[in-house]
């Protein structure tokens, strides 16, 4: 089966000022695939984020969503295209002087002509989805950090978007939680064919949920690994990987 | 911690309590036998020690490495496997500083830096200000993104809510603008005066700056604090990604409450600093109430009263445009945020000051 591209990443350069983070980036992220990108603390997974998300304006090259250029789109062609990403922060971002219907009814009050009961029922269904049905009046204080994340996941998936991005979605949750997070992601991924990209460094979701990575060096600037992460356990590119892959444990032989 | 010489060997015996251990005596003597005598190897015995802590590992380390830099053996054996271990630890991580190589610069490029820091940021100042006017422009077609509970809690908030602070201020100031006049008046025998002295200095710019210098610290510092926590918590971030203007949705509804109140708390400023005089007026310098309140009535001028009013209309723009500004622009940590904060407030009271000149030279050319 051969996979349609959804974002293609290319000769990216992502810095700042005179800083340059990582260089000359080339990788393919295909519709569907639920891709990794995983790295050391501080290479730039968040950068590589924010560059993928049109928050920071790279130092070269392009990213290519759908076969349109994001980085040097025009404001009206980048608005068409944010139509289809969503996010998830770290933090969750959601507002903090907002409900979390509120929250949730933002982006569709934004982007669609939908009526308020309309509304209402779509926001409603989204946090069902996400395990907070009945949680509609209640502000983002009022509830737990992992609470939050899913939340503010429901709120990244209030238009049904093409694509999610996760930053570290696991962080700071139990390990239950991270694994019905995990299954969360999965099921989108099957139900709605979301593609989905994630920073992270929780192996278990790593090995759990992606079925396609790179892999960041800070130190090489480059890419080091690229491919199922389960396939670069078996046949490791370079020692960098496989030590990241089983925690530094074990020496490669 | 003692020690001793025998021939090229050097003794050091460790016993007893080694916590927050600090004999400079003894450690400097110490290093100085090594260093003086033709010591060929250490020998440590750690048969009576207890407990320790890193000021042990320390004064062991440079101890070592002194001894390393000799080429002196070292039989260090006899010490507790964790202390080994932990010196071991000490030798192998790298002390190299990573990276950060302090930039020296020249004058001229320090100039030249600064220079370009204050293009930059004056370019950077002025789209923030299009960007707000354009987002006023989207308000008045109907087409700006921008929730009217938000406008209306900052309407509450810089509204009715700073009422009693504005009114103690204001009626201080006019307190003391009559007591400081009275003063110089009373030599002339002037004191019917005060009361047209307070009426005029309140309505044309005293009301005004005063309301703005106590909205800039009280509502501008809470805008730039509350922008900057949601920069922060990536709550910007989400509204970018979200194709939300920041401008229409967090800048807009702030600025057209501050706009739309100043103005009337400027009024009820030069209201309250009248009362002020009037009460030194009428307790201090026994003029009839009567009479001042008809002598204040006659002092009041259309068009100063309207130069006032101006002023806050400008006042309530340039405390709304820094609050935000700097809210917007903050840094990602809690640092940043009180940073963002006094700048707002500093950046807000000197902009006033400056906008109070151009409208002072500007009436003057208009002969107002
Ligand atoms: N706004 C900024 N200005 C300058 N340098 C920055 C900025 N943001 C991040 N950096 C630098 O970029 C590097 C990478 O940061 P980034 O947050 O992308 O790392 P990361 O891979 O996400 O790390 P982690 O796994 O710890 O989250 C860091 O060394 C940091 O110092
Ligand atoms: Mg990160």
């Amino acid at each position: 089966m051969i996979k349609e591209k959804q974002i293609e990443v290319k000769n990216l350069t992502i810095g700042y000022g005179d800083f340059v983070l990582l260089e000359n980036l080339n990788f393919v992220i295909n519709k569907s695939d639920v891709f990794i990108i995983m790295g050391g603390s501080g290479c730039g997974k968040s950068s590589m984020l924010r560059v993928l998300t049109g928050l920071l304006e790279p130092q070269k090259g392009n990213v290519i969503i759908d076969g349109k250029n994001f980085t040097k789109s025009t404001t009206i062609e980048r608005g068409a295209i944010m139509r289809k990403l969503g996010i998830l922060y770290q933090s969750g971002a959601l507002f903090s002087s907002m409900t979390l219907a509120e929250n949730i009814a933002l982006p569709l009050q934004q982007y669609t002509k939908y009526s308020l009961r309309e509304i209402n029922e779509l926001v409603s269904l989204k946090l069902a989805l996400v395990g907070l049905a009945g949680f509609e009046e209640f502000y983002p204080s009022e509830i737990s950090g992992g609470m939050k994340k899913r939340a503010g996941l429901a709120r990244a998936l209030a238009l049904d978007p093409e694509i999610v991005y996760f930053d570290e979605p696991s962080a700071g949750l139990d390990p239950i939680s991270s694994h019905l997070l995990d299954k969360l992601i999965l099921d989108i991924n099957h139900s709605l064919g979301t593609t989905i990209v994630i920073v992270t460094h929780e192996l278990a979701s790593i090995f759990a949920v992606g079925n396609n990575s790179i892999f960041l060096d800070g130190e090489t600037k480059s890419i080091q690994g690229y491919g199922n992460p389960k396939e670069l356990l078996k046949n490791p590119p370079n020692e960098k990987v496989y030590k990241f892959l089983t925690r530094g444990e074990k020496e490669h032989e | 911690m003692k020690y001793k010489v025998e021939k090229n060997i050097l003794h050091l015996e460790l016993s007893g309590n080694y916590l927050e251990y600090a004999d400079d005596k003894t450690i400097t003597s110490l290093y100085l036998a090594i260093q003086d005598k033709a010591v060929k190897v250490i020998e440590i015995s750690a048969a009576g020690l207890q407990k320790w802590d890193s000021t042990l590992v320390v004064i062991l380390f440079s101890l070592e490495k002194l001894a390393r830099d000799r080429h002196i053996q070292i039989k260090d054996n006899q010490l507790p496997l964790n202390l080994k271990q932990l010196l071991e630890l000490a030798f192998s991580v790298n002390r190299n500083p990573v990276l950060k190589v302090p930039k020296q610069q020249g004058l001229l490029e320090k100039i030249g830096d600064w220079g370009i820091n204050i293009v930059q940021g004056s370019s950077k100042g002025f789209y923030f200000l299009y960007e707000s006017f354009c987002s006023f422009g989207r308000l008045l077609k109907g087409s700006a993104v921008m929730r009217p509970v938000d406008f209306l809690f900052s309407l509450e908030d810089c509204g009715y809510k700073a009422i009693p602070i504005v009114s103690l201020i204001s009626f201080m100031v006019g307190l003391i603008l009559a007591f400081v006049g009275a003063v110089q008046l009373k030599v002339f025998g002037a004191e019917i005066y005060v009361a047209s002295l307070v009426t005029i200095g309140m309505t044309r710019i005293m009301g005004a700056i005063m309301t703005g210098v106590i909205i800039a610290g009280r509502t501008g510092a809470s805008y730039a604090a509350t922008i900057g926590t949601m920069q922060v918590n990536e709550e910007i971030d989400a509204l970018k990604t979200m194709g939300i203007s920041v401008s229409d949705f967090l800048v807009l509804p702030r600025m057209s409450a501050l706009i739309l109140t100043m103005p009337l708390l400027t009024m009820w400023s030069d209201f309250m600093g009248m009362i002020g005089g009037a009460f030194v007026g009428i307790t201090m310098l026994d003029i009839p109430f009567q009479r001042y309140f008809e002598l204040s009535i006659e002092a009041i001028n259309l068009s100063n009263f309207l130069v006032g009013i101006f002023h806050g209309f400008v006042f309530g723009f340039v405390i709304a445009i820094c609050g935000c500004y700097y809210g917007v622009n903050c840094g990602r940590n809690a640092d940043s945020v009180g940073l963002a904060t006094t700048k707002a407030v500093v950046a807000a009271i000197v902009w006033m000051i400056v906008m109070t000149g151009i409208i002072t030279i500007l009436c003057e050319v208009l002969g107002i």
